[in-house]
């Protein structure tokens, strides 16, 4: 019941006043926030700095748990090699959240407030576009583990590029062949309708009719669905193979579905690992998957014919023989995507050695010398395979698998050649000046 | 005389303030503050529907999806540059809110916020359902040839900040004038009791859908300058966490205050951005932060010293 009497508001007021001006004045000098602070220079012993760009958080933060991990392992080897150039590598991690307003800011805040040489990480499509045009603005190399056809489509810039994953169009163009020879020629498309469901329908109806094939029914789910059975009867009864590319929680609702509307004379299956990545393929619900068909970068359960280099690169990230975390067998990996964490931190490290790389005044001498990679062996460095890095699309090619569920593993059947995926240059980055 | 003076002292304090920003902060808060006068516009438009006309509106975000979307789309495929794509901008937020508004405001209370929550959610649907012109869930970029004006390049940190300045001085100054006119102290009437307005003779419909286009129209604007300063169009920017996003911050800053928007917003921004230094469950930081200060400060920031006794705060 007490009223302020006026005297006192005053006070306060004038308390505010200055308070506001010691604010500014902490502002001006810099210090009002944490990690404000500038380094005066990069001294020769002082560390590179990569701003990570994780999905910590939001949809992609099962990816962005393994990306995490697999960047802390190869940033863990390249220490142990002696680091970049002499110096240690000092991994900076913002969370994007999975959003692209958001992942705008955590760009600037690498290039402006920890002041980073490279960005790299991020794998959610919107993310890289939402946060793209600021790298090319703020002159900050990004390094994107993303697998979307942005960067070879030319909707970005020079600083963006993706040197280490192949994109959604490289692989599904690759495996419309084995499709085709293999699974059947009547096709049955079923994928979320949205950008990722839309470049599969897209990218792969061109394909299969260039293998003789035809798509007899393309089913788009929306994106707040949550039960599919409704959809099925607008399966054709001449498909022969249905392919699908479901994301998101309900995918195993889908599976589930989808078992019970065929039983057991179902039409081929074949999909994407991408709907499964970080879920066990024998979890319950999941049994109508054996015998079907996935596309994987990188296969998620040990293989037969595995080199030295896979099998280093599956212990030093910490998992087991079916892709899970060794200490905890239920944290299931997303095997088919995070090696491009692994291989792109390497391919920066040959990037900067080979443009002697100092400071943030070298970084277009580093993109020159990404863009100047071409051939990219496998070995330790790239565990996945070998690659053809194209400079002037800022896109690699690579290797894919198409593995069989069999005895609920993921074996696999067949791998592509890195020229079943090659495209058309779409862009030329190179011409784009700093 | 005093009265009236001090705030058109303060809200020209701010500007001014807003301008030596430029030159004293570092780099990174100078690209904060650029973003944060582009969401302040955003704030100050769900204000005028929010705080002081009282209609609680969950679909906001369509509006500022709307000026985006305006913007990139006309930008991109029809070749507009900046003036022209931003007007289109305007008139498609602008349009949108009319329509919607004179649907939505058959209702009241709790069903307006389902109504305009459900339009939001349509327009979300609409822009993946194009996703031939809109590119979906992914968007698009405006890119930096695009982001001219009278040779100007506004991607430059300098550009964009004193584009952002003059777009939020115009909106904010706009703002200030528009809820001291009658039409203002109308909405005003209206939120404290609708029926007396009714009885006095004002046409409360009509107040309410004006109300509504400007709200549309200032969001439009916001969303417009987001794609024009930051190159980016997406459907994120239509879902429902963009339309929490401006109840928030005018919650915080204080409603029916024309300086609170802008409070809320630097707030709420670097309440997420020092959290997130700290933990992963920043989101649960500014949970906390936001119940203590829906219980111990329920009128917002401005509200709260308003009634402490800066009761002339606008």
């Amino acid at each position: 019941m007490t009223q302020p009497t006026k005297k006192p508001t005053k006070m306060n007021r004038r308390k505010a006043l200055i308070g506001l001006g010691a604010s500014t004045g902490a502002l001006a000098a810099g210090g009002a926030f944490p990690g404000a602070e500038r380094f005066a220079h990069a001294q020769s012993a002082a560390p590179i700095k990569i701003g990570f760009q994780k999905h910590a958080t939001g949809i992609g933060a099962a990816y962005g748990r393994w990306y995490g991990a697999t960047t802390d392992a190869a940033v863990k080897r390249i220490n142990e090699n002696g680091g970049i150039n002499g110096r240690p590598v000092e991994i900076v991690v913002e969370d994007d959240a999975t959003d692209p307003g958001r992942g705008a800011e955590v760009l600037e805040k690498f290039a402006t407030q920890h002041e980073v040489d490279v960005a790299f990480g991020t794998l959610f499509s919107h993310v890289v576009i939402g946060s793209a045009p600021r790298a090319g603005e703020l002159k900050l190399p990004y390094f994107v583990v993303s697998e979307g056809h942005h960067v070879a489509s030319g909707m970005l810039n020079r600083y963006t590029l993706q040197p280490c994953i192949t994109d959604v169009k490289s692989q599904v163009i690759s495996m419309a062949p084995f499709v085709a020879e293999n699974l059947g020629k009547k096709v049955t498309m079923i994928y979320p309708d949205f950008a990722f469901g839309h470049d599969h329908r897209d990218f792969f109806s061109e394909a299969i009719e260039a293998q003789g094939g035809e798509v007899v029914a393309k089913i788009a789910i929306p994106p707040t669905e949550t039960t599919f059975t409704r959809y099925f009867p607008n399966i054709p009864r001449e498909t022969e193979v249905i392919y699908h590319v479901m994301v998101g929680p309900a995918v195993l609702t889908f599976v589930k579905e989808l078992g019970e509307f065929f039983g057991p004379n179902r039409p081929e299956l074949f999909g994407f690992i991408d709907s499964l990545e970080a879920v066990d393929i024998q979890s319950p619900g999941l049994e109508f998957l054996e015998g079907s068909y996935f596309w994987e970068g990188m296969p998620r359960h040990a293989q037969a014919g595995d080199t030295e280099a896979q099998k280093a690169y599956r212990a030093a990230v910490g998992c087991n023989e079916r892709g899970a975390s060794v200490e905890d067998p239920a944290n299931v990996s997303t095997y088919a995507h995070m090696f491009g964490c692994w291989e792109t931190l390497n391919v920066i490290k040959a990037g900067m050695e080979a443009a002697d790389y100092q400071g943030p005044a070298d970084r277009p001498k580093l993109i020159e010398a990404v863009e100047a990679m071409s051939a990219i062996p496998a070995s330790e460095d790239h565990p996945q395979g070998d690659k053809l890095f194209n400079g002037k699309t800022h896109q690699v090619f690579a290797q894919q698998h198409i593995s069989k569920v069999t005895d609920g593993t993921l074996v696999v059947e067949h791998s592509t050649s890195i020229e079943d995926g090659m495209y058309e240059d779409e862009v030329d980055y190179t011409t784009q000046t700093f | 005389m005093m009265a009236s003076r001090k705030p058109l002292a303060l809200h020209l304090g701010i500007l001014a303030l807003l301008l030596v920003l430029f030159f004293v902060l570092p780099a990174y808060h100078v690209g904060a503050f650029s973003r944060i006068m582009v969401l302040a516009i955003y704030a100050m438009g769900y204000n005028l529907l929010f705080g002081y006309t009282g209609l609680l509106s969950l679909g906001h975000a369509m509006f500022f999806a709307a000026g985006m979307y305006g913007f990139g789309l006309t930008t991109n495929l029809t070749g507009f540059s900046v003036i022209p794509a931003f007007a289109s901008a305007m008139l498609a937020a602008g349009l949108l809110a009319l329509g919607v508004g004179y649907l939505a405001l058959r209702t009241a209370g709790v069903a307006f916020m389902i109504v305009t929550l459900m339009f939001a959610q349509t327009v979300y649907l609409i822009i993946l359902y194009f996703g031939t012109y809109t590119r979906g869930d992914e968007g698009f970029v405006v890119q930096q040839a695009q982001r001219q004006l009278a040779g100007i390049d506004l991607t430059t940190e300098t550009a964009r900040y004193f584009t952002a300045f003059i777009l939020f001085s115009v909106c904010f100054l706009a703002m200030a004038k528009l809820v001291q006119m009658p039409f203002g102290k109308r909405l005003i009437a209206i939120r404290e009791n609708e029926e007396r307005a009714r009885m006095l003779g004002y046409d409360v419909a009509n107040l309410k859908l004006r109300a509504m286009v400007i709200s549309g129209v200032f969001s439009g604007v916001a969303g417009a300058s987001y794609a024009l300063l930051f190159g980016y169009v997406g459907a994120s920017f239509a879902g429902v966490q963009y339309s929490i996003f401006p109840l928030l911050w005018v919650l915080l800053g204080g409603a029916g205050t024309t300086i609170g928007p802008l409070i809320g917003v630097i707030f709420m921004f670097y309440l997420i951005d020092i959290s997130s230094g700290w933990t992963n469950a920043y989101m649960l930081v500014a949970g906390i932060v936001l119940v203590l200060l829906t219980l111990f400060a329920p009128q917002g920031i401005v509200g709260t010293l308003r009634k402490r006794g800066v009761a002339w705060l606008p």
